[in-house]
Formats: C-alpha cells, sequence, structure tokens
C-alpha cells in the first residue's frame, strides 16, 4: 500500500509555454508530469504520485484566493497523504504560489506538504513557517538533488519518523527550537569553538543573534491634568492567595484587580506570586513593585487625571515572546476601550 | 598547585549499622548521619535512599552535593562553611564517586526542581545515575525563610562531609591530579599556546538566588580569579536554585566541566589561566562593574580567549551580552555557553537581550520545552510541590501520578557550564 | 506607555520606546532597603519621571533617567 501523493507546478514546467503562458489556469493531469516524473523515482515504490496540478504563475498571483479554491479542489479529490509543490528555486511567484497552495493544503487536509525554494526565494519568508521548504540551490541547475531531498524528507514526513534538526534534514527552518542531544557534552563543544574562532577559522554558532523589531512610538499625552493613567505590572503582583491562580513563570494569561477603592498596596491584601526575584521586598510593601501609594498621591495632588480602576498584571519570567505579544495586545484594546491615555508598565 | 582526586567508586548505598564504605557499598548509619545534621530549626529531619533505575521522584529539591573530605592539605571540606577557611585545592581529597547528597523539603522558593531515578526524566540529570542520600526536613513553624534556607544548605554541606570521612580509610579506585602553575609560571612554560580564561557568571540575586564561595555569598563581591584547584575542590558552593534547570549545583561546581576540559588541554593546546567568577547583580550598574571587570581581569592576564558560562535566563541575559561584548572589544575572542528560554513552543527568541560580539555561542537547551514524565512509585518530598515550581502548574501532575512539565523543572537539565550533552537546534 | 525596570538592555531590545531605569530587580520602584522615607521619596521620583516621559514627544527609544 503505497502512499498517494498529488504535485503541484507551474506552466513552464507542466510544458505549457513561458512568460507568455503564465495566465494559464489550473489543470489536472492525473499522472506525474515534468519533475514529477524524476520525483516519482525517488519515491520508489513507497509513494505514487496520483496528480499533478499545472497553474501558472501569473494567474495564481493575480487570483490569489480563486486559484488556491480550485486547486484546493482539485487536490482534496484525489484524497492524497501527501502534496508537494515545486521546486520553484529563486522563482518568486513561483515561490508565492508554491508556498501558498503547500500552506492551504497544511491547513485544510492535515497533510504533510513540501516544497522547495532557494533561501533568498520571497515565499521563504511568507511560509517558511508554516510548511516544510527544502533548501535548493538558486537555479534548476539543482533539479536533481532537490528533488532525492523533497522525496526523502516527504517519506520520512508520510511515516511519522522522528526529524533530527533541519539543516540535517535538508529544509529551511520553521522559526522553532527544539532540543537533541550531542555526541559531545557542551564545555567541549565551547572550547572546541573557543579555539577554532582563535586560529581565525571557520565555526558555526549554535544560536544566531536576533535582529530586534521597532515599534513606532505613541504621540505624547497632550493634558496629563486630564488624562487616565493605568498601572500595568509583568512583576506578578496579585491578591493574596492569587485566586485566579496567575503561574509563577511562563504566563499563560493575566488579570485585572479592582483597585479604585485602595490608597496602597499593603502585604496583608496582595503578595508576589513571580518565580524569578528575591520576593522579599515585594511581600513586605508591594508598592515597590506597583507604586499605588503614590499614584494615589499624586492623582489627589492633580498631577494627572484619574488612576485607572484597573490593576493589570502578569509574570514576566519564562513568559513566552507570543503571549507577552498577545498580551499586550489585549490589554491595550481593553485599556483604549476604557478611555485611558497612559499605562505606567512595571516591570523585575 | 597540586591536587588529587582520590576517587572511590561507589555503586549502591544502603542503610547500615556503622557508616561506612565496603566494596562500592555505601551503608548509612541513618541515627548517627541524622544527629549529625540535627538543627533546632528543623521541626523534622529524614534520609531516604534513591538509587539509579529506581522508581523514585525527588521533589523539591534544592541542591546535590559530592561527598568529599580533605585527607591532606585541609581538614573536612567545604572551608567557610563547614571547615575553617583555608585555601583549597592542594593536597588530597577522598570523593564518594558515584554518591550525592540530595537536600529536600518544603519549599523556600519557586525555582526548585524535581530529579526522577527513571523512566524519561532520568534522561535529563545526572543525578539519576548516582546513589543518593536525601535529607528530607521540615521547618519549624513561621521559620524566616532566611534562616531555612541556610540551615537546610548547611545541613547538606555537613551530610556530605560526614559520609566521606567516614569512609576515608577506603582505597581509591582512581586518583585524578590536576597540577598547575601560577599564572606567570604557566606562562614562561608555553608562551606559544593561547592563554584561555574562563569566566564562571554566578548568580548573585538573593533569597534562594546566591552563590557562595569560602563561605560567603558573592552578592557584593567583584569579579576574582581563582585557581582552578579551588573550583575543583570545594571553594564554591551554591544557594540557588536560579532555575531548576541551570543552577550549578555544588556537586556540578567541584566537577565544572570547562575547569575539567580546559585543564586536561592545558599545556596541550591551551594556556589555562584560571577561573573567574563574576556575580550577576539584580542592579544594572552591578550588571555593568561585573562585565567590565571581569574583562579588566582578561586583559591584565593576557587572555586570548574566554569561555562564558552564564547561570540562569532572563535578567542575567544582560550579564551575558555585557561581558561577552567587553571582552571582545578588549581584543579577547569569546564563546559564551547558555540555555534558552524559547518558549514551550519554541518559536520565541531564545534570550532576552542580545549583542552582535555574541557570534559564538553554545547552547545547552531550550528550558521550556515541554516534556511527559512517568508515574514515580515512590515520591520522596511532596508530589504536590509541582504545581508551585517554575516549569510546573497545577495541572502538571496527572491522576496517574504521571506529570505534563517544561525541562525547566528537572534539576541540572539544561546547566550552562555544559556539563551535558543537550543541545538545541532549529526544526 | 513608559516602562520602569531596570535591565534597560533588555528594554531595549524589546522595544521598549519610553524607559525609565528602575532601583533593582526586586523593587523596581522604590529603595526599601534605605527605609520608608527613602523608599516613598524614589518612588515619588521615579513616577514623575514615567508621567513627564508619557508627555514627551520622541521619534525613537528614548532613555528617561534625569528630572
Amino acid at each position: 500500500m503505497s502512499y498517494r501523493v498529488v504535485c503541484y507546478i507551474n506552466q513552464f514546467y507542466g510544458g505549457k509555454g513561458g512568460e507568455e503562458a503564465a495566465d494559464f489556469k489550473p489543470a489536472l493531469v492525473k499522472n506525474p508530469v515534468g519533475p514529477g516524473l524524476e520525483l516519482q523515482k525517488f519515491f520508489g515504490d513507497e509513494a505514487v504520485i496520483v496528480g499533478t496540478i499545472i497553474c501558472g504563475d501569473g494567474y495564481y498571483a493575480e487570483h490569489i484566493e480563486k486559484a488556491r479554491a480550485e486547486c484546493l479542489k482539485m487536490i482534496q479529490d484525489l484524497k492524497p497523504d501527501m502534496f508537494v509543490a515545486g521546486p520553484a528555486f529563486n522563482a518568486g511567484r513561483y515561490g508565492v504560489a508554491c508556498g501558498d497552495i503547500c500552506a492551504t493544503v497544511a491547513e485544510s487536509l492535515g497533510i504533510p506538504s513540501v516544497t522547495g525554494m532557494f533561501p533568498e526565494n520571497p515565499g521563504v519568508e511568507l511560509y517558511r513557517a508554516q510548511i516544510f521548504i527544502v533548501k535548493t540551490e538558486g537555479s534548476a541547475r539543482g533539479m536533481k538533488e532537490a528533488l532525492s531531498s523533497m522525496a526523502r524528507l516527504g517519506l520520512k514526513l508520510l511515516k511519522g519518523t522522528p526529524l533530527g534538526p533541519a539543516r540535517e534534514e535538508g529544509y529551511i527552518h520553521r522559526g522553532i527550537r527544539k532540543n537533541f542531544f550531542k555526541e559531545k557534552r557542551g564545555s567541549l563543544r565551547a572550547i572546541d569553538m573557543l579555539l577554532q574562532k582563535i586560529a581565525g577559522k571557520t565555526f558555526e554558532t549554535e544560536y544566531e543573534m536576533p535582529v530586534f523589531k521597532k515599534i513606532p512610538p505613541a504621540p505624547p499625552i497632550k493634558d496629563l491634568k486630564h488624562a487616565t493613567i493605568a498601572l500595568v505590572t509583568s512583576g506578578g503582583i496579585v491578591p493574596r492567595g492569587n485566586p485566579d491562580r496567575l503561574r509563577v513563570s511562563s504566563s499563560e494569561s493575566y488579570a485585572k484587580y479592582d483597585i479604585s477603592g485602595l490608597d496602597d498596596l499593603t502585604p496583608d491584601k496582595f503578595e508576589s506570586i513571580h518565580g524569578g526575584y528575591d520576593r522579599m521586598w515585594a511581600n513586605l510593601n508591594p508598592d515597590v513593585v506597583v507604586p499605588l501609594d503614590v499614584m494615589r498621591e499624586l492623582e489627589r495632588g492633580g498631577e494627572f487625571g484619574k488612576l485607572h480602576p484597573y490593576l493589570y498584571t502578569t509574570t514576566g519570567t519564562g513568559t513566552s515572546v507570543a503571549n507577552a505579544e498577545r498580551f499586550g495586545r489585549e490589554i491595550g484594546r481593553e485599556l483604549k476601550e476604557a478611555g485611558v491615555d497612559g499605562v505606567i508598565l512595571t516591570s523585575t | 598547585m597540586r591536587l588529587e582526586l582520590h576517587k572511590v567508586k561507589v555503586r549502591d548505598v544502603r542503610w547500615g549499622d556503622v557508616t561506612k564504605l565496603e566494596d562500592g557499598v555505601l551503608y548509612v548509619d541513618k541515627a548517627s548521619a541524622i544527629k549529625e545534621v540535627a538543627d533546632e530549626v528543623f521541626a523534622k529531619v529524614d534520609l531516604k535512599l534513591a538509587r539509579p533505575g529506581e522508581s523514585i521522584r525527588i521533589i523539591p529539591v534544592k541542591d546535590c552535593i559530592e561527598p568529599r573530605v580533605k585527607l591532606s592539605g585541609g581538614r573536612d571540606y567545604f572551608p567557610g562553611f563547614v571547615s575553617p577557611m583555608q585555601r583549597a585545592g592542594s593536597g588530597a581529597t577522598l570523593v564518594l564517586d558515584g554518591a550525592a547528597v540530595v537536600t529536600c523539603g518544603s519549599i523556600v522558593a519557586f525555582q526548585e526542581g524535581f530529579i526522577d531515578m527513571s523512566g524519561e526524566g532520568a534522561r535529563y540529570t545526572p543525578f539519576s545515575e548516582t546513589n543518593n542520600v536525601v535529607l528530607v526536613v521540615e521547618p519549624i513553624e513561621g521559620l524566616d525563610k532566611h534562616k531555612y534556607e541556610a540551615a537546610l544548605r548547611i545541613a547538606g554541606l555537613k551530610l556530605a562531609t560526614y559520609l566521606a570521612k567516614a569512609c576515608m580509610d577506603s582505597k581509591a579506585d582512581e586518583v585524578a591530579t590536576f597540577e598547575k602553575g601560577t599564572v606567570a609560571e604557566e606562562s614562561a612554560k608555553f608562551p606559544d599556546l593561547p592563554k584561555i580564561l574562563y569566566v564562571c557568571m554566578s548568580i548573585a540575586q538573593g533569597l534562594l538566588h546566591d552563590t557562595y564561595v569560602y563561605g560567603t555569598d558573592v552578592k557584593s563581591s567583584f569579579p576574582f580569579l581563582l585557581h582552578p584547584n579551588e573550583v575543583l575542590d570545594g571553594a564554591v558552593v551554591s544557594g540557588n536554585c536560579v532555575s531548576a534547570c541551570d543552577k550549578n549545583t555544588t556537586y556540578h561546581h567541584v566537577n565544572n566541566p570547562v575547569v575539567c576540559d580546559l585543564y586536561a588541554r592545558h599545556g596541550k593546546d591551551v594556556n589555562f589561566l584560571g577561573v573567574v567568577i563574576s556575580p550577576e547583580s539584580t542592579v544594572l550598574a552591578g550588571k555593568e562593574r561585573s562585565a567590565s571587570m571581569s574583562a579588566a581581569l582578561g586583559v591584565e592576564l593576557g587572555a586570548d580567549g574566554v569561555v562564558i558560562t552564564e547561570e540562569g535566563y532572563g535578567n542575567p541575559d544582560t550579564d551575558l551580552c555585557l561581558t561577552a561584548k567587553y571582552f571582545e572589544q578588549a581584543g579577547i575572542k569569546t564563546v559564551v555557553i547558555s540555555d534558552e528560554a524559547s518558549g514551550t513552543d519554541g518559536k520565541s527568541q531564545s534570550l532576552a537581550d542580545a549583542t552582535p560580539e555574541m557570534n559564538a555561542f553554545v547552547s545547552t537547551g531550550n528550558v521550556n520545552e515541554m516534556i511527559v514524565v512517568p508515574p514515580m512509585k515512590e515520591v520522596i518530598g511532596d508530589a504536590g510541590a509541582i504545581a508551585l515550581l517554575s516549569g510546573g502548574s497545577a495541572e502538571s501532575l496527572r491522576e496517574d501520578g504521571s506529570m505534563y512539565v517544561e525541562l525547566q523543572s528537572i534539576i541540572g537539565s539544561t546547566v550552562e557550564i555544559g556539563y551535558g550533552r543537550i543541545g538545541c537546534e532549529w526544526v | 506607555m513608559a516602562q520602569i525596570a531596570t535591565i534597560v538592555p533588555i528594554m531595549l531590545t524589546v522595544g521598549a520606546n519610553r524607559i525609565v531605569p528602575g532601583v533593582a530587580i526586586p523593587h523596581p520602584v522604590g529603595n526599601p532597603e534605605a527605609g520608608l522615607e527613602e523608599d516613598k521619596k524614589t518612588r515619588r521620583k521615579l513616577v514623575l519621571r514615567a508621567l513627564k516621559a508619557l508627555q514627551t514627544e520622541i521619534s525613537e527609544q528614548t532613555i528617561f533617567d534625569s528630572d
């Protein structure tokens, strides 16, 4: 019983013509076509290509939703176990089309979707997180190697064979870090790497430094005397007993608490549950993490208009960037809807 | 300085009438051992045994200590704690190789961890392979947390020393020798070998976030130089669980792999200058100070390269970046060893901070990766403690006793001195 | 938004725009070790700095470390 595979290729590899045929509408051939013939050889008798969709790069790019839907229907009807698109090498529109249709198939049909691109193909940045993009050369000179890698990876995905690191499996990584046991212990790897570096030889770092995104600053508050200010903290300050069971690290949630009747955060009513710092000071006087006492004094003194009645709180340590971004967006939206003009965020 | 580690192999641990070592078995006289560590601040003191392969979970764990005692060149062990101040690193030391004291008891703080002696969790900690004497205590009601932590820390050190001392006459199965002169002497001997310094960043941030050298915590200390023998001979003690996964236990300190691996190559392809302990402060000025002064030490010693290891994740990532930056700016080539906090989905940025100079990075794994550990027949300590530990939650402990937790809750799983073979890759 | 925290390099790398350096990790908006009066004084100073930051026009990440 071999696996059923459906392929997607563009008008050129489908033998319909070059740029003049870029508007070729999606068509199904119930056989391997073009690169599919060689791909089938790499599959051996473990998988069978039961159909090939041929679609013009221009058509897909200019009618993306329509093309997607038309192709998906044809693919679906063939009941495939796996989907293979391209390889697109460095062709931009082709790469985007392959990426898009692979991502669509992966999501809608829940089957492994594999394509191949040169790392600089624009399709890579758009789709790498969602699908498996095998790393290829910049042109069809690398066709044989690309197909071989795509077949090998595809069969592993079909069989559920545990995968090694992306660089060993031959695909462009999807932005996910995963633990593996190595041959040598960390200290040896470090000393070897250092000696290479000192000798001016090439070495491979195990983690490249990230480049951080910038956020455009919000406009300043024009009239502080009438502004509403809210307090938010990642220092894990919660009512005693942690009623909403906020996690001590790696937060999955945040909470909000009514501080409108309070002039001060006191240890009989509040505590810190953050696992990443010495909580002694916070538990003696929570104001050292969330400055409610001073805010209330300044509010009474007319320094600013009003203190927002709710304190938003979560635990920063170990919290994933994805969750932190979600909290920020949600809290920000709620505060904006409540007419808050500015936020003081305290972190430990 | 010349240090001999006389290693006596321990392949089993059992209760006995007298504490002694016989044919590779460590016998522990429970009553006598408990008497050794009793303290008025402990309402209860108990000892348990946990051997490799047994279906035992120890939770919550604060520290692990290798039983050792001086045979010559000093007395007892852990100068500044059990023995009075004496420079560590010379003479001979008896090591019960294959044994460990594990301190356990009600939780002090949230970053303590667990050890499974078998199953999936055992793969990630070195203490599933040691014969463990577990000290389980309960503090008296209302005991100040700092007093409790200190008392249990001392008790663990005392117990480890007591066990080794009782076996002092045992014949060593292996003697490992560590011999190295001063920086000046070795640089004259090996003028052409690259001079390598090791900067061991150590957490110095308060309750259960401290590191001790010669009996004192290093919170207000400047970075300072130790001869590697001092590190290998009990000068450094752990007072922290800065997350269970990447705390350098006291056991790890005396077995520091960066020290051991550099030492093994000393005189061959490196000139190992020594170890700088660099405290990780809670204030930015402190971090700047530690990084700047560590780099200055590197310059004064003529270092060509430096290995920098972090302890912890989060705010110490800034110490790591600053230290790497200053060394590189001083012309000293740098490699760092650190773990990553890439989220349970592996998609988050791994470090809280970054700097372009940190281009040689060895990773000891993503602390947030989720694992399932099977139920254990016996739990030493408190099974429910996982709800309070970093990496765990109220939902971690399942009804059948298995746990779905982050790797960070396992003691020693991502230790950043590179003790284990764990690493991290892009997938 | 103005953020008060101790590790300025981290705030810079994660993209905070209005940054007020805090006192220490376990107590960013206070100095309890110096006694209640000093503690409150420090807290007031930092909060006022944060409020001033909220009113300041900026075009890039800015550290507010003086009054």
